[in-house]
């Protein structure tokens, strides 16, 4: 047994559960008289639902296909070797499940160095070799690729993507050290760094042509055809490839320059992966592919075996997977369908919230407020962002049509309400107002209609008690921007029915929301966490600490913007009222802050001014601020922000406000953007003593989100 | 309103290699509409001049019209091709000459005025599509007598043939199959079929076929060169004991696609595109369905009549192969010899296969061929026996003609 097959066997027994990808070998004739072809087909047995994947006994399969190959090749039996995928898919990179269970610095290295040695013997073959990219191609599947001679791409081809770094790894299997000596390190940074933390972005195969990874493109009816042709005419010399020479100069520098200043803007250097990638482009300047191969070994190892993986794997699953079967969620068959929704309110929230349902469920929504001036303003705010979406091309003519003619306006809740199935309010923040509005609707609109509310931070069963049927209230809290902001959380009330939360799940669900089941309790999930985490900032501002120590303090997390530049766009007053409900609610923990009440109260809409094209704090505020004299460190402050958090986290699940800890992190990562290094942020407590330190326990059991004992 | 016949021209025919039906064959995994979607792509590519907006018309034939063969599989076919949607489609049954027909129905079409240009073809793909899945025949045929039970058997009506001309005996057909291939064999060898084939990208999951994985067709799989009689004088007759009918002297069960181009000649000059054969008639006729394989002969007379012409004047066949014993019948009326060079030179679907519906622009592509590299001949036909006793003719002038030298 070679080495390789040796490393890929001890490999392969630390993960018995891997989805087996085989690579089966087909010879046959080349058209034009090119010569006897093998193509290894990579297929896991599963349809495209269930896409291939790459682990250690998957290696091994593609080892064996090249020991095949290989002695083809030198044998002179064929003139050439491809590598394509099942139907839809070519293949979407290392299997998580199995990088997930490495506890071992030499287990995680194997694992790199498993890839490279089977990989590199595709460019070592006595044959040119060919990848034919026909479906979803991702991370390690991009590498088999790049390792061949030659590269097409189907024009069907839907994504194509380096992730790792999205997941806190780097493109280890050739990708860091191949793509820029192919395509620059400018283009490489782009498609490693830049889509990766651009929330993971993929590329079409016209993309994958454009960039000049694939040498050529074919339409996805044909394209195995018209690769295999293609290939037929390369090899017999009708086509000659010409690739764009790599500028080696200052070009490189100045790439891997951008990429730190992208990987800076988007996580300020709390996670390793960007740069531990970057390190290894810059380094593959100079042509030398085993160094890189090294680096990347190196990398891989060290990055398994951190926490900012295991983060990012388990933040990934959390929204890939938690996030589409929401835990708690009463069983869908109770869900009434929905085929009529009325917004009360007109403003801008409720005419959002208008939008989203109309796109997402196009059933009728009818609007409502209590003069024609704000109903008119709803209903045209809809339709001219009906005629944006029109406009960039994202809906047809006709589609905006069906969606105009399906919203409307009207002043009597009784004429617009009479037949809804569901309806929302979203009207000015306060009890009795609410309380008022939903006995309104009431009275009007079926017996079987859900009444959601949008309150962010007011008691669901209190705004029910005073209904004939508190039972179908359910708490329906979006995030602002509506449209942008994945999360949903889903409020039970105390009487609130199952019947009722199971439409409720099933209209999360096709508003392609994250929902989470969420306890009635004050301010819900990420606003509590966001205003304790706020409060104790405001708090060592009001004692003293100056707003820059404050705010840097906070910045090793990586979140998506400082505390402040937050506050700013919420809106002070917003966070104000917010930080006053849940002061009532415990005021042991939630602060006032009289700096922001007086911020807020001078009519400002936030803590900076942008002059200079940098936040600087605006001089109106400063003269607001009054201090007091206790100094802190950034380490003093973080450390008092994370306790806080910590803490507050803790009596959240004590309260059972959700169901488990991994339920606060699917809310932070998808309503506040916290990163997946972090993994929301439990992981990150867990990681940093801070939750053993303040509430005695860990979160999470070791091996969730972290590397396995 | 003043019409005026428009002459119709065959542009250009391509088809896929044709398969064995069933689950080693290399189609066994392949839907049936992907493959006449890659033949019309093929057709497509192959004439660039053509833009696909002017193409006025999508007709494509299959016999069992459910399934992958089913949803109108003219307008399928062409959205799944990358045609715009302007362009229509529809789908055409004659059992056996679906594709002959479709040719025919819009060449009545481009000669009318309706359309300039269309794509013609048909497709079957028997493995997916057995010969009579789904059908139902009414019981009236049986219990009035209308037609024999054997009436829809083809290899039974083949045997009736025999019956009906005791001269085409197994040893005829037997010498007239082993020629078949013999020519089929020496035409691949000289690059005959392969320029008007498209490769396929076949996908194997099971390893009964051999290798798994995906790979490429480019050559017609039924094929059996080296054939001798020795080889046909044991195989089973199936459709009857001590019967002259035999896997080895008949077309197979076979899974494939064809498409061909079919324009006005005015059009098809002034967008630069080939003129490969002209249009001279067509006809279509019916024979007592228990000699179904007779068919071609009484549609030929009414197609010559048509024409004004004579057997004679006809320097190139392409009949097509569903059994020995029916061409034998058609060139024993005609007096023409079993060993003929003038008939299916390329040999024919005892060695190439016979996907149903998709057949008749096999016959014309091949047609094309020969008109092209023998300019002293003038008219060439193609025909072939359609199930429940049809026959089905059209005759062709070869636009290369030097005239009488």
């Amino acid at each position: 047994m070679s080495t390789t097959a040796e490393l890929l066997k001890g490999a392969a027994e630390l993960f018995p559960g891997e989805v087996v990808t085989q690579a089966h070998v087909r010879h046959f004739d080349l058209p034009l008289g090119a010569g006897r072809f093998a193509l290894i087909t990579l297929d896991n047995g599963h349809d495209h639902t269930k896409p291939t994947t790459l682990g250690p006994q998957s290696l091994a399969n593609i080892d064996a296909a090249i020991d095949q190959v290989e002695k083809e090749a030198a044998d002179g039996e064929i003139v050439g070797v491809g590598v394509t995928g099942k139907p839809f898919i070519f293949a979407v990179g290392a299997d998580l499940k199995g990088v997930e269970l490495l506890k071992r610095h030499e287990d995680a290295l194997a694992i790199g160095k498993g890839g490279h040695d089977v990989f590199k013997r595709l460019s070592k073959l006595a044959v040119p070799t060919f990848a034919y990219y026909n479906g979803a191609a991702m991370g390690g599947g991009v590498e088999i690729g790049l390792h061949c001679s030659y590269r097409t791409v189907s024009a069907a081809l839907p994504a194509f993507s380096l992730p790792e770094v999205f997941l806190g790894l780097v493109p280890g299997w050739g990708g860091c050290t191949l793509l820029p000596n192919l395509i620059g390190a400018d283009k490489a940074v782009s498609v490693i760094i830049e889509n990766s933390l651009n929330q993971n972005k993929q590329l079409k195969g016209k993309q994958v042509y454009e960039l000049g990874i694939a040498d050529a493109i074919f339409e996805g009816a044909d394209f195995l055809e018209q690769s295999l042709i293609w290939t037929a005419s390369v090899l017999k010399g009708e086509i000659e490839i010409e690739r764009p020479v790599i500028d080696r100069g200052e070009a490189w520098d100045q790439a891997v320059a951008k990429g730190r200043f992208i990987a800076d803007g988007k996580v300020h250097g709390a996670a390793p992966a960007a740069y531990r990638a970057l390190d290894i482009i810059a380094a593959a300047k100079n042509g030398d592919l085993q160094q890189g191969y090294d680096a990347e070994d190196q990398a891989l190892a060290d990055l398994i075996m951190g926490g900012e993986l295991r983060s990012g794997i388990y933040a990934f699953n959390l929204v890939q997977k938690r996030g589409k079967r929401p835990a708690g969620a009463p069983d869908k068959s109770l869900a009434r369908p929905v085929t009529k929704v009325g917004v009360v309110g007109a403003g801008l929230m409720a005419s959002q919230l208008a939008l989203l349902f109309l796109r997402r469920l196009e059933v009728p929504v009818v609007l409502t407020d209590i003069d024609q001036e704000r109903v008119d303003k709803g209903v045209g705010y809809v339709h001219a962002e009906i005629d944006k979406l029109l406009g960039k091309g994202r809906i047809n003519q006709d589609k905006a049509n069906r969606l105009k003619a399906l919203v409307s306006g009207v002043l009597d809740k009784a004429e617009g309400f009479s037949d809804a199935d569901f309806v929302i309010e979203a009207v000015f923040e306060e009890m009795g107002v609410k309380q008022q509005v939903f006995a309104e609707v009431e009275a009007v609109a079926p017996a079987h209609a859900i009444l959601a509310t949008n309150t962010s931070s007011l008691s669901v069963t209190e705004m029910a008690s005073k209904l004939k049927h508190p039972e179908r209230v359910v708490g329906f809290h979006f995030f602002n921007p509506v449209a942008i902001l994945p999360l949903l959380e889903i409020v039970r009330g105390e009487q609130t029915d199952d019947a009722s939360l199971a439409t409720a799940f099933g209209v999360a669900k096709k508003l392609k929301k994250t929902a989470v089941l969420v306890k009635d309790a004050p301010a819900f999930v990420v606003n509590r966490i966001l205003t304790r985490f706020m409060g104790e900032i405001q708090n060592v501002i009001d004692e003293g600490t100056p707003v820059e120590v404050a705010e840097k303090a906070v910045e090793p997390l990586g979140l998506p913007m400082s505390p402040l530049v937050l506050l700013e766009l919420v809106g002070p007053a917003i966070g104000l009222h917010v930080s006053e409900t849940l002061n009532k609610a415990f005021p042991d923990r939630f602060t006032v802050s009289p700096n922001l009440k007086a911020v807020v109260e001078a009519g400002k809409r936030g803590f900076y001014v942008y002059d200079s094209g940098k936040p600087e704090l605006d001089p109106e505020v400063a003269a607001l601020l009054k201090q007091g004299d206790t100094v802190l460190t950034e380490e003093q402050v973080r450390a008092r922000v994370l306790d806080a958090v910590a803490q507050e986290i803790g009596l959240m699940l004590d309260e059972g406000v959700v169901a488990e800890a991994q339920d606060i992190d699917l809310c932070l990562i998808t309503g506040a953007g916290w990163p997946f290094h972090l993994g929301g942020i439990t992981p990150y407590l867990d990681r940093e003593g801070v939750a053993e330190r303040v509430n005695g326990k860990r979160f999470l059991e070791p091996g969730v989100a972290s590397v396995p004992a | 309103m003043p019409r005026t016949v428009r002459d119709v021209v065959f542009v250009d025919g391509v088809r896929t290699p044709f398969g064995k039906a069933g689950p080693k064959g290399i189609y066994h995994e392949t839907r049936a509409d992907d493959l006449v979607v890659k033949a019309i792509r093929e057709l497509l590519r192959r004439n660039p001049g053509l833009d696909p907006k002017k193409v006025d018309e999508v007709a494509i034939a299959a016999t069992t019209q459910i399934g992958d063969q089913g949803l109108t599989i003219g307008r399928t076919a062409g959205i799944l091709a990358g045609l715009p949607t302007s362009v229509p489609g529809y789908s055409i049954d004659r059992m056996c000459a679906g594709a002959l027909t479709a040719v025919t129905t819009v060449a009545g079409s481009v000669a009318f005025g309706a359309y300039d240009v269309a794509i013609a073809g048909g497709v079957e793909h028997m493995g997916r599509h057995p010969m009579g899945e789904g059908v139902d025949p009414n019981p009236r045929f049986v219990s009035e007598k209308l037609v024999d039970e054997s009436a829809l058997f083809m290899g039974m009506t083949a045997e009736n043939l025999h019956d009906r001309y005791p001269q085409i005996t197994k040893q005829r057909a037997d010498e007239y199959a082993v020629r078949s291939q013999e020519k089929a064999a020496k035409a691949y060898a000289n690059g005959k079929i392969q320029a008007d084939l498209v490769p396929v990208s076949v996908r194997r999951t099971n390893p009964e076929g051999g290798e798994t994985g995906w790979g490429l067709v480019t050559a017609d799989e039924p094929m059996r060169p080296g054939t001798t009689l020795e080889n046909l004088a044991g195989l089973k007759t199936p459709f009857r004991v001590h019967g002259r009918v035999t896997a080895g002297n008949a077309a197979g069960l076979n899974d494939g696609a064809t498409a061909s181009l079919i324009a006005s000649e005015d059009f098809a000059r002034e967008n630069d595109l080939p003129v490969k054969m002209r249009l001279v008639s067509y006809a279509f006729a019916g024979v007592e369905p228990e000699v179904m394989g007779y068919g071609p002969i009484p549609a030929t007379e009414k197609a010559l009549a048509q024409a004004g012409l004579s057997i004679s004047d006809i320097g190139l066949f392409e009949i097509n192969e569903a059994f020995a014993v029916q061409v034998l019948a058609f060139l024993d009326h005609y007096g023409i010899a079993d060993d003929d060079e003038r008939v299916n030179q390329y040999g024919g679907a005892i060695a190439f296969g016979h996907p149903l519906a998709s057949s008749g622009v096999r016959l014309m592509t091949q047609l094309a061929r020969q008109f092209e590299e023998q300019p002293h001949v003038r008219y060439g036909l193609t025909t072939m026996c359609v199930g429940f006793g049809m026959g089905a003719t059209v005759i062709w002038e070869n636009p290369h003609f030097e005239g009488d030298k």
